[in-house]
């Protein structure tokens, strides 16, 4: 890693823990020349790209990947409930893929600070759970397990379109609130040893429901979302969820990521508006990249939105050493 | 490193309208903060309920050592053969996604033979054996592993289980049949009622609905006769308050507090209940 990328590796640690995303202190001499280059670019070319960009057919590869892998997930543990087939028991904060223990980094973290007593399926679980994260990306379990992701993808096309036709605003906030909340229930938990936080998961009440059936603790969520339809957008995961951050943390070590090329972008600025986290695509606006190839930071959920919207294909997934390996 | 220095351009001060776009997203954060934190709260309420004692499955440890250390998953849920365990919701009075028994419903009546959902439980809310740190509460601990009725004849017939859930009483000895001597004949709860049983003599694996295996019996004797932990109950020629002998149900301390009792007693209400968490005091 350069000097450069190595700096911005660390200022995203700190953007992910709810730092503002800054202009780059230093910039590669390559980058500064590509940047100087773009300030020369027609901006009539520009604008007929964008156009073009705009009427061509959208591309959704990598949400409809992530949709099936989501609801297929969420279903194995249903299924193997209500048909006794036994593939994945459990539900997501804690279960057993063909016997084998699995546990939710974060709701493993809450019973050990509550309880102050670890077994030995407690760490198989939570080991497994936490080499499996490392691989796939860290955050990528927001994106591509957690059911409250998608309902809330779904709440916030409601709230897109009512931003549109100009009936709400989207009230952003402080993103620094995230890591006060993973405090805050840490705190509580190894305080009251009570696990607090399990009882208002979205993320538990939802995986229970799907698998258990309904129950009441479900208006708790859906006054999430009415909250993020109306008033904030993706609130609950931008602003509060310490699961995402305790993911986020692993993945700061994930060899997966989106990897974003300087050169061919055109910086219309479409990934950052779909994004659930933008504060990570930052590099991508006008003269901030650092580097000619820039990967991003931890807090990326991987989601591929980005990668589906990018019209010069300057967002793609990337594994870390893999091209040089290959 | 040849990192090319940023100009030193002193910064304007931010505009009026920034500042006022930072003090309201400031304001705005603070406001879900105390949204949330209001929540969390919220998630203590149970707490507040935990008066209502509920039945916790087999094994469980110490109510606040408990919730504590459940993960909320039901994998125990999942491994119960008579699914006697259910989740509690936001009204049940217990943490939202912790397991409890409903006896009165569907009790546990270890048709699983070595009690499945410590078995699967992934972080030690449930045990066969507490870890030395945790004390064991006067008259939780059994005094010797229960004999399971329906194992007798097995090499192994003890269930792997160090402390009980609870202890029956018999709460309205009035309307007892047996006590009234009184016999029973018919479904027990009637043709609607759900609940499992695992009868030996029709099926050693498969729990069968209670209302499919009806009864006739001269005098009741169903929650010593379905009982499925020896010795625990039996009916036993008492003294009535007037001196007169009659015969009664009577709990004794091998009682694991299972609640099978609870579930079979055919008066409505039940004049047999399982106390959650009490222990047996002589």
């Amino acid at each position: 890693m350069n000097p450069f990328l190595k700096r911005r590796f660390f200022d995203q640690i700190a953007v992910m823990f709810g730092r503002e995303a800054k202009k780059p202190a230093a910039i590669s001499e390559r980058a500064q020349e590509i940047h100087v280059l773009k300030r020369a670019t027609n901006k009539e070319a520009l604008q007929a790209a964008t156009l073009a960009h705009e009427n061509a057919k959208k591309v959704h590869k990598w949400r409809n990947r992530r949709w099936a892998v989501l609801i297929a997930a969420n279903l194995m543990f249903t299924f193997s409930f209500w048909f006794d087939i036994q593939i994945l028991e459990g539900a997501l904060t804690a279960s057993r893929f063909v016997g084998f223990h699995l546990i939710d980094l974060n709701a493993a973290l809450q019973v050990m600070l509550a309880h102050k007593h670890i077994i030995v399926n407690l760490v198989i679980g939570t080991g497994t759970v936490f080499v499996l994260w490392l691989v796939l990306g860290g955050r990528s379990f927001c994106s591509w397990v957690c059911p409250y992701h998608l309902v809330a993808e779904w709440a916030e096309k409601i709230h897109l379109y009512l931003v549109k036709k100009k009936l709400v605003t989207d009230q952003n906030m402080d993103r620094r609130l995230r890591t006060l909340s993973w405090i805050v229930f840490a705190v509580l938990a190894l305080a009251t040893g009570y696990t607090v936080f399990e009882a208002i998961s979205p993320t538990g009440i939802l995986s229970r429901a799907l698998i258990y059936g309904p129950g009441l603790a479900l208006l708790w969520v859906l006054a999430l979302l009415v909250f993020e339809v109306f008033f904030s957008r993706r609130a609950w995961c931008r602003y509060a969820c310490p699961i995402g951050l305790t993911y986020g943390v692993v993945g700061i070590f994930s060899p997966v990521r989106i990897k974003y090329k300087l050169e061919s972008c055109f910086h219309e600025g479409d990934c950052r508006k779909v994004c659930l986290v933008p504060h990570v695509l930052d590099t991508v606006i006008k003269g901030r990249a650092v580097d000619t190839e820039v990967p991003i930071g931890p807090d990326c959920t991987r989601c591929g939105l980005c990668v589906d919207t990018c019209p010069t294909g300057s967002l793609t997934f990337d594994v870390k050493g893999l091209s040089k390996l290959l | 490193m040849s990192e090319p220095k940023p100009p030193d351009t002193p910064k304007p001060p931010p505009s009026r309208e920034r500042m006022q776009q930072a003090r309201r997203r400031w304001l705005r954060t603070v406001l879900l903060t105390g949204g949330v934190m209001g929540a969390a709260l919220s998630g203590f309420l149970p707490l507040v309920y935990a008066r209502t004692k509920r039945l916790r499955p087999p094994g469980a440890l110490d109510e606040k050592d408990f919730l504590a250390s459940c993960i909320k998953c039901g994998q125990c849920v999942q491994v119960c053969p008579v699914q006697a365990i259910k989740l509690a919701d936001l009204v049940d009075g217990v943490a939202v996604g912790v397991p409890y028994i409903d006896a009165r419903e569907q009790a546990c009546d270890f048709s699983c033979d070595a009690v499945q959902c410590i078995l699967a439980c992934p972080t030690g809310a449930l045990v066969y054996k507490k870890p030395a740190f945790l004390g064991v509460r006067k008259g939780a601990k059994l005094a010797a592993a229960p004999i399971l009725k329906a194992k007798e004849k097995d090499p192994e017939p003890t269930l792997n289980l160090g402390e009980r859930i609870g202890v029956a009483r018999l709460t309205r000895p009035e309307a007892c049949l047996a006590i009234q001597g009184k016999g029973f004949k018919g479904q027990v709860r009637g043709p609607s009622f759900k609940g499992r049983m695992r009868y030996m003599e029709v099926n050693r694996w498969k729990p069968i609905g209670i209302s499919e295996h009806p009864y006739d019996l001269a005098e009741c004797d169903l929650c010593v006769r379905e009982c499925p932990v020896k010795g625990a109950i039996s009916i036993e020629t008492v003294f009535a308050p007037d001196g007169s002998k009659r015969k009664s149900p009577v709990v004794h301390e091998p009682c694991v507090g299972c609640g099978v009792c609870e579930m079979i007693c055919p008066v409505e209400p039940t004049c047999i209940v399982v106390d959650a968490r009490e222990v047996w005091n002589t």
